[in-house]
């Protein structure tokens, strides 16, 4: 008897051949006569051990990996005695890497197929809608409320506030959007989620919609993630046909339906209002604030906007309640998050942990130093608006305040290992540039700060002398300040972080004395 | 290039499908684009008139998005990852590598037509960084050989 094999399907893995290791897993299977059951599931996350194939075992699921078309015959002969092949893992729930996180949210991740939607009640899936249904609209506000989930977008919003906002305005038509626009460099939880688990992000906005009294949602992928588009788009099929979607919602008697929509590479419409211009067909440009979305949002109407993992957390909390949840986490940051290792980084992957870890722990302890093997020379934790953190600064607790006491934020707790190869002017300059890019244009500081930005950087690279570099740096601090307290929305708001941090921090690749940029 | 107005059937099927959902611009350009391959400039008065929008919104919207191209690209679609987690891998010396192979600037396409290069800000393959993508399929943990070897594949298909 064959024992049934399971390889994601996940696009990173794809991306470093999955689909040829199946494909020749396949082959090689039926040439040698073999009845091959071969499952193509989600990713756990381990992208440093993918292509990952696992195998059911009395103990559990045993992996090999990373492996290539190459391994397979030896990976064939070796299924009777797995241990014996160099590329054999043990259990997959031992490896140290795994065991130590707190899976709530990827709980489903390398487990389930991505599209079954037995295999998703199987692991509890639709619960939480189960008991939204039962408990009502109030009270399930009230739990998503007292569980403490904040935006997991970046902004770190409290959701509950939210929803009661969004609850209590009255209006013929309301929405609930989805901010799955992850653009960040060095994130990439909303695609695996997205891709591997997508009942879970449809189970969440419908939640949300009966809750707000909204009835159409909407999910904004952004266009990078090709497969995270098509496998939302067969999810809703398959849930609609179930009756999770539709005229009368898992039993409740209330409407809620939603369509996926593609962006088009714009970076500016990961924030909210510009993604909802771009809903509404628009150039994606920064709306002012007020009104707020929660009261004028998608065609003026109240909306509720929220990242991927905002959304997808409402399910556990309904079904498990808010005291479970809240009994994660530290301070004002409760519950999970799933952080994202990712650079130059031997281990990259996802951690799911509760709130409170060190950046030391996730990049060393998980992510084994660098890739490279070289020095660590630091991280930029929340993407690119975020700061770059020297070593020195490791052992801050990953948690919303105590980043934001170091001048730093976690966002979407997106971690980029850099080793000490790596020229922080060059990426300043980068960061000022991606800004000059990516700028929607409506507001004069980031639409023109960015590109004076690179200038002032070139000029303080290419100062002959200590005074030039001086002038410089002093221009350059006072329009980081501009653009911090000038801008509309968090693109111009935040492209200081990285910029002052490597200044700050590392002052040497700007041909600088520590001194001069302490000034 | 072909005339245009051949292309114009498509492009009223396609907004009769999109009739009455609202805000269809942005699912009307990316369908048109699959299709097509560009957005034929002849389609701007069509979507205009179907939408009860001015030209100058419709054009301002295709320019404003760097996915939407308003003229046919080369046979392959290469886009390099250069952001942050890519650069930190090596990603600007693959992007040396590429203008020097293909005697281009970072945007553009090769003197012979086969391939249209263009930068990528994260393709979410940042855990197997350097990635680029290839006509829609990522390459992750890329190296100075597998992205000449992708490249020579581009090539000879000529």
């Amino acid at each position: 008897m064959m024992p049934s094999l399971y390889l994601p399907s996940d696009s990173l893995a794809r991306a470093v051949g999955a689909d040829e290791v199946a494909v020749a897993l396949i082959t090689q299977a039926r040439e040698r006569n073999l009845p091959l059951e071969l499952q193509r599931t989600s990713s756990r996350g381990l992208y440093w051990l993918e292509p990952l194939l696992e195998m059911d075992s009395p103990q559990g699921r045993i992996g090999f990996g990373p492996l290539t078309a190459a391994d397979v015959p030896s990976v064939l002969d070796a299924l009777g005695e797995p241990s014996a092949h160099p590329l054999a893992l043990g259990l997959v729930e031992e490896l140290p890497y795994l065991k130590t996180q707190q899976r709530l949210l990827f709980a489903r991740a390398g487990i389930t197929r991505p599209l079954s939607l037995d295999d998703y009640r199987e692991h509890g899936g639709f619960e939480g809608l189960k008991r939204a249904v039962t408990i009502g609209g109030e009270q399930t506000a009230t739990e998503v409320f007292d569980s403490g989930l904040r935006g997991r977008g970046g902004a770190a919003f409290p959701a509950g506030i939210k929803w009661r906002t969004v609850r209590a305005t009255q209006a013929a038509q309301k929405y609930i959007v989805c901010n799955a626009d992850e653009g960040d460099s060095g994130t990439f939880a909303d695609r695996m989620l997205m891709e591997g688990d997508p009942f879970l992000l449809i189970e969440g906005m419908a939640i949300a919609g009966l809750c707000v009294g909204a009835t159409y949602g909407y999910i904004y992928v952004r266009s990078e993630y090709p497969d995270a588009v098509a496998t939302l788009r067969a999810a809703l099929n398959i849930a609609r046909t179930a009756g999770y979607l539709g005229s009368n919602v898992g039993g409740s008697g209330q409407a809620f339906d939603m369509e996926v929509r593609v962006g088009a590479g714009a970076y500016i419409c990961g924030e909210e209002t510009a993604l909802l211009d771009s809903l509404e067909g628009k150039r994606g440009i920064v709306r002012a604030k007020p009104p707020i979305p929660a009261l004028k949002g998608l065609f003026g109407l109240p909306t509720l906007v929220h990242n991927v993992l905002t959304l997808a957390s409402v399910p556990l909390i309904l079904a498990k309640g808010a005291q479970f949840y809240r009994d994660y986490g530290m301070g004002r940051s409760l519950g999970t998050m799933p952080f994202q290792l990712a650079g130059n980084i031997r281990h990259g992957g996802l951690v799911e942990r509760a709130f409170g870890l060190t950046l030391r722990e996730l990049v060393e302890d998980y992510g084994g130093g660098t890739a490279s093997g070289r020095p660590l020379k630091a991280a930029q934790v929340g993407g690119p608006l975020g700061a770059w953190v020297p070593p020195a600064q490791f052992d801050t607790p990953l948690d919303y305040e105590a980043f934001a006491a170091i001048g730093a934020m976690l966002g979407h707790g997106g971690v980029v290992v850099a080793d000490d190869s790596l020229d922080m002017a060059h990426m300043a300059r980068f960061a000022m540039q991606f800004c000059a890019e990516e700028s929607c244009g409506k507001c004069t500081p980031c639409r023109i700060g960015s590109t004076r930005g690179v200038e002032v950087i070139d000029r303080l690279l290419a100062a002959p002398d200590q005074s030039g570099r001086d002038e410089q740096v002093i221009i350059l601090k006072d329009l980081c300040d501009t653009l911090q307290y000038g801008s509309l929305c968090a693109l111009g708001g935040m492209v200081s972080f990285p910029v002052a941090s490597a200044l700050k921090h590392f002052p040497a690749d700007f041909g600088l004395q520590p001194s001069e940029a302490e000034q | 290039m072909p005339d245009e107005m051949l292309h114009l059937p498509m492009v009223n099927s396609l907004l009769e499908r999109h009739k009455g959902s609202a805000g269809a611009l942005l699912p009307i350009l990316h369908d048109i684009q699959e299709r097509i391959g560009y957005i034929p400039d002849a389609a701007i008065p069509e979507i205009a008139h179907a939408l009860n929008q001015s030209q100058a919104e419709v054009r301002g919207v295709i320019s404003f998005y760097h996915d939407f191209r308003t003229a046919p690209p080369a046979r392959h679609i290469l886009r390099l990852c250069r952001a942050e987690s890519c650069k930190s891998r090596g990603a600007e010396q693959l992007a040396a590598q590429l203008r020097e192979r293909l005697q281009l600037d970072d945007h553009g396409s090769s003197a012979d037509g086969s391939i249209s290069l263009r930068p990528v800000y994260c393709l979410g393959a940042c855990a197997c960084s350097p990635a680029l993508e290839l006509d829609g399929r990522v390459h992750a943990r890329l190296s100075a050989e597998r992205l000449d070897a992708l490249l020579d594949a581009c090539r000879e298909d000529a």
